[in-house]
């Protein structure tokens, strides 16, 4: 220890979380400039504007997002994948900057891997999001920009959370990120049920996401689904957001023969299917001003 | 130089962890709640050490520290081996660096980890550590072991009261003085760490006694 403390050698701290980036300031700028100001005047315009989303129920956790990324008003790829897996059990969605969101999810990759070989046990989903946030917020006030929804499922179940690069980590059931969340969080909130069958939670996914890129310019190209479950995660679909919208409008028009049962006549795949003979309607009424939202813009 | 090397011994059960200490006795005008041999690193974990009581000092607030840190970096409390991995770890770190000398304690370190199940750890100087289900460390560990080693069976450990009594019954083996001179401490699941009073452990030595009586009537009833 003296001999240490004589020659000023620190040893290295392999415990902690390193990502062995720089250090938070470590950044190459001008001598004498504010690192933010900088980069916000002089730095790449970075890729932003999605919409993704996740919530939580009984069967799992489902993540849905778009797949446009844009930068400004150019669309860089209308086929990205945004829901990012993390291990068998863990995915991400992403929003904010693509390459921050890469990057970070990679860091966190080797985090949960390396504690995985070290305790023998995978970390919880409340523990990988808590990693996250933590080596996020030491880059706090430097323009990282990363919204992320982890969902996962570990020992308590089915979990969610929502972690953003200023720090912030919430627990929730329901969350969607990205500039077309406002869109989704409006169908979301009106069709979510913790028991959901995983039939009508995929249906509600879909349409929460296809109506945000109806509305929102910066997301749009196609619908990814994904459904972590007990066994792991798995990719449902990928649809296109177009095609998808339009059969959502389809179902919505009043058909020729009225019953009382609202059975639509036309699903063209299975998994309509299996939705519609779900749904057991009322007389059928499609008045705005219903409390129980029309069968039909609920399924897909 | 303060060493202390009185018998410990830790028994791990189905749904208890106990840890028993030959309490020294004190110098009359000593206040004895300030000689304490079982430390408690977090609601789940607790440990004995036999050795240096100054080493140990310093290693315990260390283990504190890192419980908490865990629970900051992860959210989860730590597991037994985690925290055992730990302080054997920091031993290590000190029998290969330069101007230091290694920690002079062995620890028992028991608990429950969130799944439920019980543990129980030594560690050494050199900064080893293995998983035991029953152990014993000071001056007479041997004959405690081998004690143990005879009588510690499945039916012994499946009830908390047969537990405790057979760590009562380990020490009474070296212990001079009997029940006046243990110290015990339990850890049941979700609970925290419970150290008995000296009445309590006084119950359960007159038990063991009883039991022990009533076992020679039997013995000397079947002879005749």
């Amino acid at each position: 220890m003296a001999l240490q403390d004589v020659c000023k050698w620190q040893s290295p701290d392999t415990q902690g979380p390193s990502p062995h980036l720089p250090r938070a300031g470590g950044w190459a700028v001008p001598r004498g400039c504010d690192p933010q100001t900088f980069l916000q005047i002089h730095g790449p315009r970075l890729a932003h504007g999605t919409t993704t989303l996740a919530f939580r129920f009984r069967h799992g956790v489902i993540a849905a997002a778009d797949t446009r990324s844009s930068c400004g008003s150019y669309v860089a790829c209308p086929a990205s994948c945004k829901v990012i897996p993390v291990h068998q059990h863990l995915l991400g969605t992403t929003s904010g900057t693509s390459a921050d969101c890469a990057t970070w999810y990679r860091v966190l990759q080797r985090e949960l891997r390396l504690r995985e070989l070290r305790e023998g046990q995978l970390p919880s989903v409340a523990s990988a999001a808590k990693l996250l946030s933590a080596m996020m917020s030491q880059y706090r006030g430097l323009d990282l920009c990363v919204a992320t929804a982890l969902c996962g499922w570990d020992r308590s179940g089915p979990e969610l959370f929502y972690v953003y690069s200023d720090g912030t980590r919430l627990q929730g059931d329901i969350f969607s990120v990205g500039s077309g969340s406002p869109y989704a969080y409006g169908v979301l909130d009106r069709g979510y049920r913790y028991d959901m069958s995983t039939q009508e939670a995929y249906a509600l996914a879909r349409c929460a996401v296809a109506h945000a890129t109806h509305r929102d310019a910066y997301s749009g190209g196609s619908v990814d689904l994904f459904h972590v479950q007990e066994s792991g995660w798995e990719h449902v679909s990928r649809s296109d957001a177009c095609v998808l919208y339009m059969e959502l409008q389809k179902l919505l028009e009043p058909e020729p023969e009225e019953d009382a049962s609202h059975a639509h006549p036309e699903p063209a795949t299975a998994h309509r299917a299996a939705e519609d003979r779900e749904l057991s309607v009322g007389p059928g009424e499609m008045t705005p001003g219903d409390s129980r939202m029309p069968a039909g813009t609920e399924t897909v | 130089v303060d060493v202390c090397t009185f018998e410990k011994v830790g028994i791990r059960g189905t749904n208890i962890v106990v840890l028993g200490v030959e309490k020294k006795s004190v110098a009359k005008l000593q206040d004895e709640r300030t000689v304490r041999k079982i430390c408690a690193l977090d609601d789940h974990v607790c440990m004995a050490f036999a050795g240096l009581t100054a080493d140990a000092r310093v290693v315990i607030n260390r283990a504190r520290v890192e419980c908490q840190s865990h629970k900051l970096t992860v959210e989860d409390p730590v597991t037994v081996e985690y925290i055992t991995r730990f302080i054997a770890t920091l031993k290590q770190k000190y029998t290969q660096s330069n101007g230091r000398r290694p920690f002079g304690i062995s620890a028992l370190i028991v608990g429950f980890d969130d799944d439920g199940i019980s543990r129980l750890y030594q560690t050494d100087p050199s900064g080893t550590y293995h998983a035991w289900k029953a152990n014993a460390i000071g001056r007479n560990a041997k004959t405690v072991r081998e004690f143990l080693e005879k009588n510690y069976t499945e039916d012994a450990i499946a009830s908390d009261s047969e537990a405790i009594k057979l760590a009562i019954k380990a020490l009474l083996e070296v212990v001079q003085s009997g029940g006046k001179n243990i110290e015990l401490a339990i850890i049941r699941r979700n609970q925290p760490l419970k150290m008995f009073s000296a009445k309590e452990v006084e119950l359960y030595v007159t038990e063991i006694e009883k039991e022990k009586e009533e076992a020679e009537k039997k013995k000397s009833k079947k002879s005749v």
